[in-house]
Parts: structure tokens; C-alpha cells; sequence
């Protein structure tokens, strides 16, 4: 009964299973099932839950609130560029735009406060990674994606961009204060 | 219908000749791929090995591309369709079905393939092998792409076609061989994945060419991937039916329960499309629960099914070495398989980098909230490297080195060298994936030209780990390069110098299979036959043991990182 040729055994569907093989597949079941589980778990008793909450949206729109955002809680400028540092009301909203190629605003956030981060791309597919933290979000655009974050830990981290989006990509660097 | 068959001395199998002339073609089109995609993998490795930096950052997106392509599409599946013509034609001993439809398939993939290398190397088309839209390619890019999944489409029904040929002329009774239904299974596969590729391919065609105004960028990433990565797992059932196949022809190998084989094909056409989701965890705008059903393949069904095969294989490999007397302690049976032989070895080691580094790390990244620690980190790269190259390429490699004598009858010539290669380009290999999955636990972005960030307004630095488990990856990639150059030279070499075989005898008539007695059917049932696997089951709970812990301390480092919610 080659595994290259037809079963010598027409009748193979009846011939018993090994207990070693159960044995190995209701271990692999079992495995599956805990790995199912542990993903429900942490959505009930997790602390890193990925947000769900999204919205359709246009550069306008999104352009709007962020100007808006960016005017009223700047606190200085910083680089050549004059990236506006913008501090962020604790468990208030902040509006994190993404194009080619850069992050805009710089937020300031606090230790221990739950922000809500609107993330909007308004080109390509941007990637947002925070690091040295490691988190990875996708930015994708025409989708305002509204994300909790509780930093921490005080410091400076920096926000890679990570999803391929052009020649520039590599210079698409970001940065969050948290104090 | 006026087709001849041959009978190949060496193995006993017969060929007609139609198709066989098809596997050669097919065969030596993936080659030529490999070898593109090769030469555009030196370009990738130097240029993200952070101490050369080989090219300017458009020229380094443009190889990316170009790599992306060659290799997960053009190599892979033009070698598919030979696998697809041997399991159907040649396992079951009939003619293939429509031979001329079959070379218009690989006519339109030929030109698909070619049409899509210029699209790319022209440089308008840097894309990325996904080209996620709104960033957009030239027109000929999406329609190389239609254009050669078209062609392997038709290769897909052919093979069907040749199924109900040989069960309408009865070339063989009872089932079809496993292999073939492994075969059968990616082909189901294959199916689905173009269907999916037209639905999201050709609107976006249109698109760029101005007719359609938008495509909405999410649902692109959601049906491409449908196309993306299920082409990923036609793979997995190629590869692993190549799995079943090179351990019944170097071992003498049965399956250790044909049922249990078959379910586990089973699970996979029912499940293994959904892993789509896999690839947009970390996406806006899709629920959890869409998230947590799909990408665990609808509980793990499918992730089931991969560790069964992990088992039944190196299950069946240890029974006929014991019964062939190699019986004394857990693992003579495999100290003393024949490890000089390439096809073997190439099997062994894809066995064994696609479970213990691809199949842990893939569940593991597959994870809805341990995704967030590696999305789009180069962790990715350093899991589908054990996956499609350690996994499909090698087991790939390790079929040719079966295929060229009994296909192509020539001898392989060097056969110190063949001896090596596996082994080259599969440690190299496992070794570019381990430390590349190592640098992305650290952050380090995939598909990036340059990790100090140069011209950026700030400035942040990688820990020094980062930096020394790129350099590893260079270092190693270049090896993992040089053991896939051995191997093309070594095919073309051999069929072009290689010492002519004996062709065998062709006639117009086929030759049935020796016919079962009804004694044999017998004896193959209850325990009469039964072997106990013991080296088998401790090396699948070493993989168990090592899953479980790895899986358990990336919770740990999630648990560890800002709240989100």
C-alpha cells in the first residue's frame, strides 16, 4: 500500500487507526483547541487587545480634526521641520496622520493614561511600529482606526513606518513622548 | 488520443509521452525562475545586510519585487504543474487529458511570466509582490499576472481532466494513490486561490488603466490574500504529497493509516483558504471574532492536519526502515537512512525546517494578538523562508533529483556535490529564517532599504542585536544563495552532460498495474502488519514541547508591552 500507488486494500476507509497515531492527532486536537481558547481568553482577561472601533473617512474629514487637534494643544515645534509636539489631554483623543513620509504631529502622551490614537493614512498603506515597545498596526487608507494605548513606561519611542510605501519609506520615522 | 508510453527502467513507472514532454517543459521554465529570482536574492540579501548596502533604494524595491515574484509565483507553480502532470498521468497510469490544452496553459504562464519580469525590471512596477493599491503598477504588471494564473488554471483542469480520464478508461482500481490525492488537494486549492486572485486582479487591471475609479484599499488586501496566501498553501499540499512520495520511493514507505493521510488532506481543502485573515490581524475595520475564526483556520482543523502529516511521513519513513531490520533503539531507523542521497535528505531536512521553524513561528504570528509583535516585522520574512523555501523549495529540490534520471534519463552527474547540496542550502537557510525571526522580535521591518533610518528627522537605533542578526542573515543568505546556484548548476550541467540513461521500451499500449490479489488486500488489514513508530512519537513531542513553550513566552512578551484596547 505505496503511498504512490492505489491502496492495495479497496476497503482502506475500515482498517483501524494505530494508538500511537490517535494518540499524536487527540494531542494535536487538544493543542488546537487550548490555542483557540487562549485567544478568547485574553479578549476577556487580556491587557493588549487590538481595537476594532474604525470608520470610514476622507482626507478632509480627517485632515479637519487633526488641524484642529494639532492647533489648540501644541506646545512647541521641534526639528527643522517644525513638527508641532502636541500633548494630548489624558484619556482624550489624538489624531496621528500618516502619508509620504512622514507622522504628523509629534504627541506627548503620560505614564499610566488611556489615550485614544486615530490613526489615518492619506495615501498608500502605512505601517505603524512603535518601537522599542514592538507594536505593529496597519494604516490603511480611507480607514480612521481608533486605537487605545496605555503607555507604560516614561521615555522617547519612535514610530517606524513599516509598511512599504515608496521610495521614501526608509526616512518615515515618527516619535511619542511619554513623560 | 494517438499518444505512445514508456516504461522507465529504473523505476517501473510509465509516462506518456505527451505529458511527459509537458513535465520537462514545466520543469525546466521553474528552473529558469529559480535562477531569476536567485540572482535578484543577491541583490536583496547584500542590500539589507546593514554593513555593504549594495544598491540605491529604488533598485533595491525593484529586486524585491522582482524576487517576490519569480519565487513565490513563477518557480513554484510552473514546478506544480509538473507535479500536478506526474501525479495524475504518470502515478495513475493513463494518458493526460487534452495535451494541447495543456500547452496552451504553459504558453499563456510562459508569457505571463516573462511579460511580468519586464513589467517589473523596467522599473514602473515596484510594487511589491503585493502590490497593495492605491500604490499602482503599470497595466502589463496585473496582466502578467492574469495572464500566468490563466495558464495554470488550464494546467489545474487538465489534471482533473486526466482524473476522470483514468477512471473512465479504469487505469487503476479502488482509490487513487495518496500522493495524487495530495496532488488533487492542491489543485482544489489552486482553484480557489485563482478565482480569488481574478476577483481582486482583474478590477485592479482595469483600474490601472483608468476604467474602474477606485478599489477600495482594504477589501484589496482582504480577497488578494485570499489569492495569497492560499497560493501558499497549494504548496504545503505539494510539498508535503512530495513528502509521501519520496519516502515511498526511497523507502519502500506505507502510509501508516491511509484514512488518517487522507483526513488530513481533507482538512486542508475545507479550511486552509481561510488563513487570508493571517495577514490582516493587525488590520482596521474587520472584527475580532472574523479574526479569531479564520486565522486559526476555524479552530486549528488545518494546523491539525499539517501535524499529522508531520507524524504519518517520518511514521511511515520509521516503520519500513524497521521492517528493511534497522530496529535497535528509538533512532537507528533514521541514523541509518540513506542520508548521502539528496532526494532524501532534501526531504528530511524540509520535514523538519517547515514544522520546527515554519509551522511554530506561523501559528505563533497567526495568533490575533501576537500578531501585533510581528506584523510587517521582518519576523514575516523569516517565517515564509522556512516555510515556502525550506519547506516547497527544498522538497522541490529533492524531487528533481529524483525526477532528472527517471524524467529527463540522464544521470546526475557530481554526485559528491548533489550529496552537499541539501544540506548547503537547507542549514543556510533555516539559519537566514532563525535569525531574521530573531531581528523582527526586535522590531526590524521587512521590506525596508535602510535600518539607520538615513535622512529621517530623528534618528533611532536598533539594539546592537538587530544589527549583528542582519548581518548573520547576509552572511548566511549568501550561503543559503550559493546552495541554490549548486543546484541549478547541477541540473543544467546533468541534463546537458549528464550520462544518457536507458530510455526504456515505448509502445502504443498502456500497461496496466500489476494486479492485486485479493490476498494482499487482506493481509494489509488489522495488526498483522503493525509497527510501532516510538522515534517518531518522541520527535513529535519535542515538536509539541518546543510549540508549546514558544507559544506561551511570545503571551509573555505581548503581556509586557503598552495596553491596548
Amino acid at each position: 500500500m505505496s503511498a504512490i500507488l492505489p491502496p492495495a486494500d479497496r476497503l482502506w476507509w475500515k482498517q483501524p487507526i494505530d494508538k500511537i497515531e490517535w494518540t499524536w492527532i487527540m494531542l494535536a486536537f487538544t493543542w488546537g483547541m487550548i490555542m483557540f481558547v487562549m485567544m478568547i481568553y485574553w479578549h476577556i482577561n487580556g491587557k493588549q487587545n487590538l481595537s476594532t472601533e474604525t470608520y470610514k473617512s476622507t482626507r478632509e474629514m480627517f485632515t479637519a480634526k487633526a488641524d484642529k487637534f494639532i492647533a489648540e494643544n501644541t506646545i512647541r515645534t521641534e526639528t527643522e521641520q517644525n513638527i508641532p509636539v502636541v500633548k494630548v489631554a489624558p484619556g482624550g483623543d489624538a489624531y496621528l496622520t500618516a502619508s509620504l513620509w512622514r507622522w504628523w504631529p509629534i504627541l506627548e502622551l503620560e505614564k499610566g493614561q488611556t489615550y485614544k490614537v486615530h490613526l489615518y493614512s492619506m495615501d498608500y498603506n502605512h505601517g505603524f511600529s512603535l518601537q522599542p515597545v514592538n507594536i505593529n498596526i496597519q494604516v490603511v487608507p480611507g480607514y480612521e482606526h481608533v486605537v487605545k494605548m496605555t503607555p507604560t513606561k516614561a521615555g522617547t519611542y519612535s514610530i517606524v513606518c513599516n509598511e512599504y510605501c515608496g521610495i521614501g519609506h526608509h526616512t518615515m520615522l515618527g516619535r511619542i513622548y511619554v513623560k | 488520443m494517438a499518444t505512445t508510453y514508456r516504461i522507465c527502467p529504473r523505476t517501473g513507472l510509465q509516462y506518456d509521452t505527451a505529458a511527459e514532454k509537458l513535465m520537462r517543459w514545466n520543469a525546466v521554465a521553474a528552473v529558469l525562475a529559480l535562477l531569476v529570482g536567485g540572482i535578484m536574492a543577491i541583490g536583496v540579501v547584500l542590500t539589507r545586510w546593514p554593513s555593504v548596502k549594495l544598491l540605491p533604494a529604488d533598485q533595491f524595491y525593484l529586486v524585491l519585487t522582482a524576487h517576490g515574484v519569480d519565487m513565490l509565483l513563477i518557480w513554484i507553480i510552473f514546478f506544480e504543474m509538473a507535479v500536478l502532470y506526474f501525479c495524475s498521468s504518470t502515478l495513475l497510469r493513463c494518458r493526460l487529458a487534452t495535451p494541447k490544452i495543456a500547452w496552451l496553459g504553459f504558453i499563456l504562464m510562459t508569457i505571463g511570466a516573462v511579460m511580468g519580469n519586464y513589467a517589473v525590471l523596467a522599473g514602473e512596477s515596484s510594487v511589491m509582490f503585493t502590490s497593495y493599491v492605491p500604490m499602482q503598477a503599470s497595466p502589463l504588471f496585473y496582466l502578467a499576472l492574469i495572464l500566468f494564473a490563466v495558464g495554470a488554471l488550464i494546467g489545474c483542469f487538465v489534471f482533473l481532466g486526466t482524473l476522470v480520464v483514468a477512471r473512465a478508461e479504469k487505469t487503476y482500481e479502488g482509490s487513487i494513490p495518496l500522493v495524487t490525492f495530495g496532488a488533487l488537494t492542491a489543485c482544489i486549492i489552486a482553484v480557489f486561490t485563482i478565482a480569488s486572485g481574478a476577483v481582486i486582479l482583474i478590477p485592479t487591471l482595469l483600474w490601472s488603466v483608468g476604467i474602474i475609479q477606485e478599489i477600495d484599499p482594504l477589501m484589496y488586501r482582504v480577497i488578494w490574500w485570499g489569492m495569497g496566501h492560499s497560493s501558499q498553501q497549494i504548496n504545503v499540499s505539494a510539498h508535503v504529497s512530495i513528502w509521501y512520495a519520496i519516502a515511498a520511493i526511497a523507502f519502500g514507505a506505507k502510509p501508516l493509516s491511509e484514512k488518517v493521510s487522507r483526513f488530513a488532506f481533507l482538512l486542508y481543502i475545507l479550511f486552509l483558504q481561510l488563513a487570508s485573515a493571517h495577514h490582516l490581524l493587525s488590520d482596521p475595520g474587520l472584527g475580532s471574532e472574523w479574526k479569531v475564526m479564520n486565522t486559526s483556520y476555524f479552530m486549528y482543523f488545518a494546523v491539525m492536519a499539517s501535524m499529522i502529516h508531520g507524524f504519518t511521513v517520518p511514521g511511515a519513513i520509521e516503520a519500513a526502515q524497521r521492517k528493511a531490520g534497522y530496529n535497535n533503539g528509538l533512532f537507528e531507523w533514521l541514523r541509518k537512512a540513506p542520508w548521502g542521497n539528496p532526494a532524501v535528505s532534501g526531504m528530511f531536512l524540509s520535514l523538519f525546517i517547515f514544522g520546527f521553524l515554519g509551522g511554530i513561528s506561523g501559528v505563533v504570528v497567526g495568533t490575533e494578538q501576537l500578531n501585533m509583535l510581528m506584523h510587517n516585522t521582518i519576523y514575516i520574512p523569516g517565517h515564509f523562508h522556512a516555510t515556502v523555501v525550506g519547506g516547497t523549495t527544498l522538497a522541490f529540490m529533492a524531487l528533481t533529483y529524483f525526477l532528472v534520471p527517471t524524467l529527463f534519463k540522464r544521470e546526475m552527474i557530481a554526485p559528491k556535490l548533489c550529496a552537499i547540496q541539501p544540506y548547503l542550502f537547507g542549514i543556510s537557510m533555516a539559519v537566514v529564517s532563525l535569525v531574521l525571526m530573531g531581528a523582527g522580535t526586535l522590531g526590524v521591518s521587512r521590506r525596508h532599504w535602510d535600518m539607520a533610518f538615513s535622512g529621517a528627522p530623528f534618528q533611532y537605533e536598533w539594539p546592537g542585536a538587530a544589527y549583528l542578526m542582519m548581518g548573520i542573515a547576509g552572511i548566511f543568505g549568501m550561503l543559503a544563495i550559493a546552495g541554490g546556484a549548486l543546484f541549478i548548476l547541477l541540473v543544467v550541467f546533468s541534463l546537458l552532460f549528464g550520462k544518457k540513461l536507458d530510455e526504456g521500451t515505448t509502445s502504443e499500449k498502456r500497461t496496466p498495474f500489476a494486479p492485486n490479489t485479493a490476498a494482499a488486500s487482506v493481509s494489509t488489514t488489522g495488526s498483522a502488519e503493525h509497527v510501532a513508530v516510538p522515534g517518531t512519537l518522541t520527535l513529535a513531542l519535542l515538536l509539541l514541547v518546543s510549540f508549546v513553550l514558544y507559544y506561551f513566552v511570545n503571551w509573555k512578551y505581548l503581556s509586557e508591552v503598552w495596553g491596548l484596547s
